[in-house]
């Protein structure tokens, strides 16, 4: 029996020749990641393991990103133990406020992860590396804590279940639509404790932008990982960035899924996710009359390149609804340099927005965009559950970049064709 | 180890912006977190919960964000036992790494009223309701984790592992 991507990954990590989906095995890890609110914790776990050194310091990253600029006094204390450790233990890869990026944006951005690396990050959407066609899986701070101690983490593996998507996708339709018509379809616990991997044509034909986006959100499906192939077009991204030699593997034909499904992406229209769960979706023809107060374009989810550019193809020459705070985020500072440079920062200024240095802030209603009670926002973001971004009695819905920047033009909840 | 309480009944997929909101992340000081625990689901939560009550939920409980803090805000507010249908898989680890008691029983999930009396014994996964007279079955978790949680948590674990004595 052949193996899938996951499956091969893991088995190398494991010092295994093959492993079985609902094995419990233990992996060696390429690189552990932990943030300003995740990290503080695992530091205090790891000194209670009585080990004084890390197992390897340029296998660590430190990316103080959720509450930075520092929001408060608490905030700054949290970033400052991080910048402390990573002082203390020689950890090079510590990004500090001026030279970072929100952290699932930043480290493919810097080659830190590649194909057919083991990547575990106290962060849920550690999983948008499996854009690149690595293993990578979000942990808490305690297994942050013991992979920084011992190098490996223990897994089950994980039965996968293959996504299939081919045609051409229409316009102003991105990874963002795929993956929340898919989350949709399957329900946020969907995938739980499942491997998905996406492939087909479509995926072929995807920028890698997108397949960021896809890959990160496999998490909002409760899946342990999302995954696709490395192709000529992740090689190419990786070509000045990859830190170092990588390994690239595909499934075998004979691997086993516990499930196939197929996507016709041509008859996808841009979706969008309703309040109070990711899988609440409707096609943006189908979504009616809704008032907005805010719109969030950035994250981790939709922090690139592509996705400003999208939205500054709408927004160009056009302003913001004199009732709606237009919010863009890049997603690094590289980011936010590139899009200087292409003229687009110039668009969204003269269109009314306002823009800021990367952050997670607004996208989990921790600073720079909270909601008050009763405001509704759109947002690139990942998440639409109660009080995400601010208020208990606010509400959040998702859509990719374009119908972000329609929106914030149209005062509602509206499609790139409508402006 | 048997632990007992008054049952607090959530639904499917309380996510852990409800159980811990990202708004008080600004500190991991479990008995601060404790005082906003369930804030944005049950309001009435933080300040009515009893020492050893136990948590219901129905499926995917503890989707969403990787923060321990849901764990830990849930043990140090004092709730003795999460039982739920099924458990988002971060969740279910960093609880397990908490030493957050947690079983998963659809039976339960579904019979389990707000305000029922329960008996839990972890060790066998039994669950007895005495408020009703019934007897719900958890899923066993599985051996290597019992190992974890029988080591008082994976930190103590590594420590047997490096040599430290536990």
């Amino acid at each position: 029996m052949g193996m899938t991507i996951t499956e091969k990954i893991l088995a190398a990590h494991a010092g295994r020749d093959h492993v079985e989906p609902g094995e419990l095995i233990t992996v060696k890890v390429d690189m552990v990641l932990g943030n300003d609110i995740t990290a503080p914790v695992a530091i205090d776990q790891f000194r209670k393991t009585g080990a004084s050194k890390v197992f390897d310091p340029n296998k660590i990253a430190l990316v103080p990103d959720h509450f930075v600029p520092n929001k408060d006094i608490k905030s700054a204390l949290q970033c400052a133990r991080l910048r402390e450790f990573a002082k203390e233990q020689g950890i090079p890869h510590y990004f500090e406020v001026g030279r970072m990026g929100i952290e699932h944006c930043l480290l493919p951005e810097q080659g830190l992860v590649r194909p057919g690396d083991v990547i575990i990050g106290a962060d849920s959407h550690t999983c948008t590396y499996g854009a690149l066609g690595a293993f990578a899986t979000g942990v808490g701070s305690t297994d942050m804590a013991a992979a920084m101690t011992l190098g490996e983490i223990w897994l089950k593996v994980p039965e996968s279940m293959k996504f299939v998507y081919f045609g051409r996708p229409r316009r102003w339709v991105y990874g963002k639509d795929l993956i929340l018509y898919t989350i949709g379809h399957i329900g946020v616990d969907g995938a739980t404790y499942k491997a998905m991997e996406f492939c087909g044509d479509s995926i072929e034909n995807l920028s890698i932008d997108s397949r960021f986006t896809m890959a990160n959100m496999a998490v909002e499906a409760g899946a342990k990982n999302g995954i696709m192939a490395a192709d000529e077009v992740t090689l190419e991204y990786l070509r000045e960035r990859a830190k170092g030699p990588y390994q690239v593997f595909e499934s075998d034909p004979d691997a086993n899924y516990g499930a196939v499904y197929e996507y016709d992406v041509s008859e996808i229209e841009p979706q969008v996710a309703f309040p109070h769960l990711p899988s609440n979706v409707k096609p943006i023809s189908e979504v009616g009359e809704l008032p907005i107060d805010q719109v969030v374009i950035g994250s981790c989810t939709n922090g690139r390149m592509e996705d400003l550019r999208a939205a500054a193809e709408v927004l160009r020459g056009r302003r913001v609804h004199p009732e709606v705070r237009l919010l863009v985020f890049p997603g690094t500072q590289q980011v936010y340099l590139q899009a200087m440079r292409e003229g687009l920062l110039e668009i969204f200024v003269e269109a009314d927005a306002a823009i800021s240095t990367p952050t997670c802030g607004p996208c989990l209603g921790g600073h720079m965009g909270v909601l008050a009670e009763g405001e509704r926002a759109l947002a690139t973001t990942n998440r639409n559950f109660v009080g995400r971004m601010g208020h208990p009695k606010s509400e959040v819905y998702l859509s990719n970049a374009a119908v972000a920047a329609a929106s914030a033009v149209k005062g509602r909840i509206a499609s790139p064709e409508e402006v | 180890m048997a632990v007992k309480g008054r049952v607090w009944r959530f639904g499917d997929n309380v996510d852990t912006d409800a159980i811990i909101p990202a708004r008080y992340l600004h500190t991991s000081d479990p008995s601060e977190l404790a005082r906003h625990c369930m804030e944005d689901a049950d309001q009435r939560f933080a300040s009515g919960v009893q020492h050893g009550d136990i948590i219901v939920g129905g499926r995917n409980f503890g989707c969403g964000s990787s923060r321990e803090h849901a764990p830990m805000a849930i043990k140090a507010a004092g709730v003795s036992c999460v039982i739920a249908a099924s458990f988002a898989r971060i969740f279910f680890r960093n609880a397990l790494n908490v030493g957050l008691p947690i079983l998963e029983s659809p039976e339960a999930a579904r019979r389990l009223e707000d305000g029922d009396m329960v008996e839990v014994f972890l060790d066998e996964g039994l669950i007895r309701n005495t408020s009703r007279g019934e007897e719900y079955r958890a899923i066993p978790l599985p051996e290597f984790m019992q190992r974890i949680v029988d080591c008082g948590g994976i930190i103590n674990y590594i420590r047997e592992k490096i040599g430290m004595t536990p």
